[in-house]
């Protein structure tokens, strides 16, 4: 600690102990590195990361370059490199937020209250692919896929269905929606109108996150910037009326599980977050109006350590961008809250129960990193959607992790470990100079319109698959370690044809019983408030009070939007 | 192992995305794995009907027609895709694919006229190799 005496003298004489000190081990490491290099190593060792990434055999203070000085020290201090809170977990356990849906809303409702009843605390929804799109369950692009990977809402009553006997005053709502955002998040703000709750207590994420559905995940409705003008709709409207509510959960997740490595997931997700935050002063928004609702969504991979230091430096480039570049004043809006999940495509259909130990690791390096809320997959989860059985052990795994391990007790626990401070900065680094070729591109809208990202993570996906293909990078039971006798089947979840049937079913008799002249003005509103270039919610609130179909109202705007080209490339 | 006697053009391979499921990942490792391989391969991008694919094949004059599937939605889009293949009097195309689909169900689209199909973690070679074998005995 400084005395407060200290003279210029004195902390000069201290600088120079400290430059010897220095030089000391640098020749220490190196005379260290000499006989490293005369011993024999593991003929079956691949010493890089998933990612590529080679690491230096030991980590020393001479590779701390950009750390821990001054304000960096604890948690809750910019630029949060210790995480968000000064509590951390003795204040608040991470939420423990299991992504579900299947089948009908009625199918969904129960295993929500399976997973409440088992002492989750957080709900996140899954929609199907139709509903992901914007089709109603009854669209012919819908056939063959309604409640397959998800729970179909086509409107307000399927969405009031889906929380029946779940109070959505108290419980807070993560929904995996992007393309039809807006929509989706209308029905569910009606529908907690309908329960009698004050709108302005509601408290739960959309995603809305369309930069990276172009990146990577593909569930796109409209062209760029008539998406972007939405989702800086939602800022603007939200910051107003639902001020507890996560209006974007910016996503490395999808960019990742297609193929990037941990740097560009770090550096692409945060240059869409620069992104959004751009769009929205460039509405007008003052940038602490906005900036704390936007919340983020990691994926967490197999490598320990460099997962950890990436959700380090997240924190840090975040904090440091929104203060020092944007000009952020409330420290609301540099602190990033974030939600992981564990990596869905390092789960293997081989001895699928090795799943389970992968998942375990992995939320404990998501723990580590500090993260606010945390799905852990279930061990069958690349065979189907997860059994109540499977999902049971997932979550079991997270209160084993924050119950029995000891691992939340104390803030940060690696932070000063001379390998996570220095991988720590190398991210930092890395992810600039990622924003600088991003930059180099024109920016993310253009980069993404010549392809680029999608290029770089394609590539990155083939690199993964060759090194496997090679036998260069283990993948247990599938390179390595591989049983000659077939795996016992796992009994998993079948979604059958019935979901389709009642779906259809509800929709005629919601078409039929519904005040028709009422939906035809409130699309018609909705319309003409795109033509005008107004904020579309108010309009797309009173279609979704209106039981229009989530199709009638993403047609409503196609109409004048028009829909997203994809650029075809491999 | 596969016939090695030379085949009297290159393989033209349709890779293709039926159905809304956004995740290419698996299409586009498969389409440059099969291009490196020294096959024409044309991908089609995403949300293909089996209308737009059955198309797209015959016009592309393809071979092979590969359909990455995850979502699901399996047992509707390959029978859909091999019967209108088949009404346009082209029962010489293989139609195979991989995705996230059950053995038994595997067995039944087998019944039905669907190639191999192959599930995750398999290597690439694998379907290089199967996809060589069948062109070999097939190809004219």
């Amino acid at each position: 600690m400084r005395d407060g005496n200290g003279s210029a003298a004195d902390l000069a004489s201290r600088l120079a102990d400290r430059e010897r000190e220095l030089a000391e081990l640098t020749r220490e490491v190196e005379a260290w590195r000499a006989e490293f290099g005369r011993l024999p190593l593991r003929s079956d060792g691949n010493f890089t990361s998933i990612s590529g990434r080679s690491a230096e055999p030991v980590y020393t203070p001479a590779d701390l370059v950009d750390t821990l000085g001054g304000d960096g020290l604890l948690p809750g201090r910019f630029p949060y490199t210790r995480g968000i809170h000064p509590t951390m977990y003795r204040g608040k356990l991470w939420t423990m937020r299991q992504f579900a849906g299947f089948g009908t809303a009625i199918d969904t409702n129960r295993r929500y209250k399976f997973l409440l009843e088992r002492g989750q605390t957080g709900l996140s929804v899954a929609f199907d692919f139709p509903t992901l799109m914007g089709y109603d369950s009854d669209h012919p692009r819908s056939e063959g896929e309604v409640g397959k990977c998800g729970v179909a809402i086509s409107s307000l009553a399927v969405m009031e269905t889906l929380f029946v006997g779940i109070p959505l005053v108290q419980v807070s709502t993560s929904m995996t929606i992007n393309g039809p955002a807006a929509i989706l998040w209308c029905f569910y703000i009606a529908a907690a109108e309908k329960q009698g709750v004050d709108i302005a207590k509601l408290q739960g994420t959309v995603q809305n996150d369309m930069l990276k559905e172009y990146q990577a995940q593909h569930a796109w409705v409209y062209p760029v910037d008539r998406a972007m003008k939405i989702i800086v709709d939602m800022f603007e409207w939200g910051a107003e009326h639902t001020p507890r509510w996560n209006t974007i959960s910016i996503s490395g997740y999808h960019i990742r599980e297609a193929g990037a490595t941990a740097a560009q997931e770090l550096a692409f997700t945060l240059a869409n977050g620069f992104s959004y935050i751009e769009h929205g002063v460039a509405r007008g928004l003052a940038v602490d109006s906005f900036a704390p609702r936007l919340s983020f969504f990691w994926d967490v991979h197999n490598d320990f350590f460099e997962e950890i230091a990436k959700l380090r430096a997240a924190r840090r480039i975040w904090a440091r961008h929104l203060r020092d570049r944007y000009g952020a004043r409330d420290d609301r809006s540099w602190k990033m809250r974030f939600h992981c999940q564990t990596a869905g495509v390092s789960l293997t259909a081989q001895q699928p129960l090795n799943n389970v130990a992968r998942v375990a690791y992995q939320a404990l390096a998501a723990v580590l990193g500090g993260t606010q809320s945390l799905h852990t997959n279930a061990l069958d989860e690349t065979l189907a959607l997860p059994t109540e059985e499977s999902v049971r052990v997932a979550l079991r795994t997270q209160q084993i992790l924050a119950y029995e391990t000891g691992a939340a007790n104390v803030a940060d626990p690696l932070g000063g470990s001379y390998y996570v401070e220095a991988l720590t900065d190398t991210m930092e680094r890395e992810a600039e100079g990622l924003f600088a070729e991003i930059d180099a591109h024109g920016g993310v809208v253009k980069a993404i319109e010549k392809g680029w990202f999608q290029r770089q993570i394609a590539a990155s996906a083939a690199r993964f698959q060759d090194e496997v293909d090679a036998g260069t990078r283990a993948v247990v039971g599938v390179n390595a370690f591989v049983e000659d006798e077939a795996d016992r089947p796992l009994e998993t979840l079948r979604v059958g044809q019935e979901a389709d049937q009642t779906q259809r079913e509800r929709l005629a008799r919601l078409r039929a019983e519904r005040d028709e002249p009422r939906v035809g003005r409130a699309l018609a509103e909705l319309t003409r408030a795109a033509e005008e270039d107004r904020n579309l919610i108010p309009a797309m609130l009173d279609c979704a009070r209106a039981y229009a179909t989530l199709f009638e109202i993403r047609y409503a705007l196609e109409r004048v939007y028009g829909a997203y080209k994809e650029p075809v490339f491999f | 192992m596969p016939n090695t006697k030379p085949l009297p053009r290159p393989i033209r391979v349709l890779v293709a995305k039926p159905g809304l499921d956004g995740h290419d990942r698996g299409a586009k490792v498969v389409a440059a794995a099969l291009r490196d391989a020294g096959m024409e391969v044309i991908y089609t991008g995403l949300h293909q009907t089996p209308e737009m694919i059955a198309t797209a094949a015959i016009q592309e004059d393809a071979d092979v027609v590969g359909l990455s599937i995850l979502s699901g939605a399996h047992m509707t889009l390959f029978p859909r895709v091999r019967k209108l293949l088949d009404a346009q009097g082209r029962q010489d195309i293989l139609l195979t694919g991989g995705g996230i689909i059950p053995p038994e169900d595997i067995e039944t689209l087998a019944r039905q006229g669907v190639g191999r199909l192959f599930g995750p973690g398999t290597p690439l070679a694998d379907l290089i190799d199967y996809i060589n074998a069948w062109a070999a005995d097939h190809l004219e």
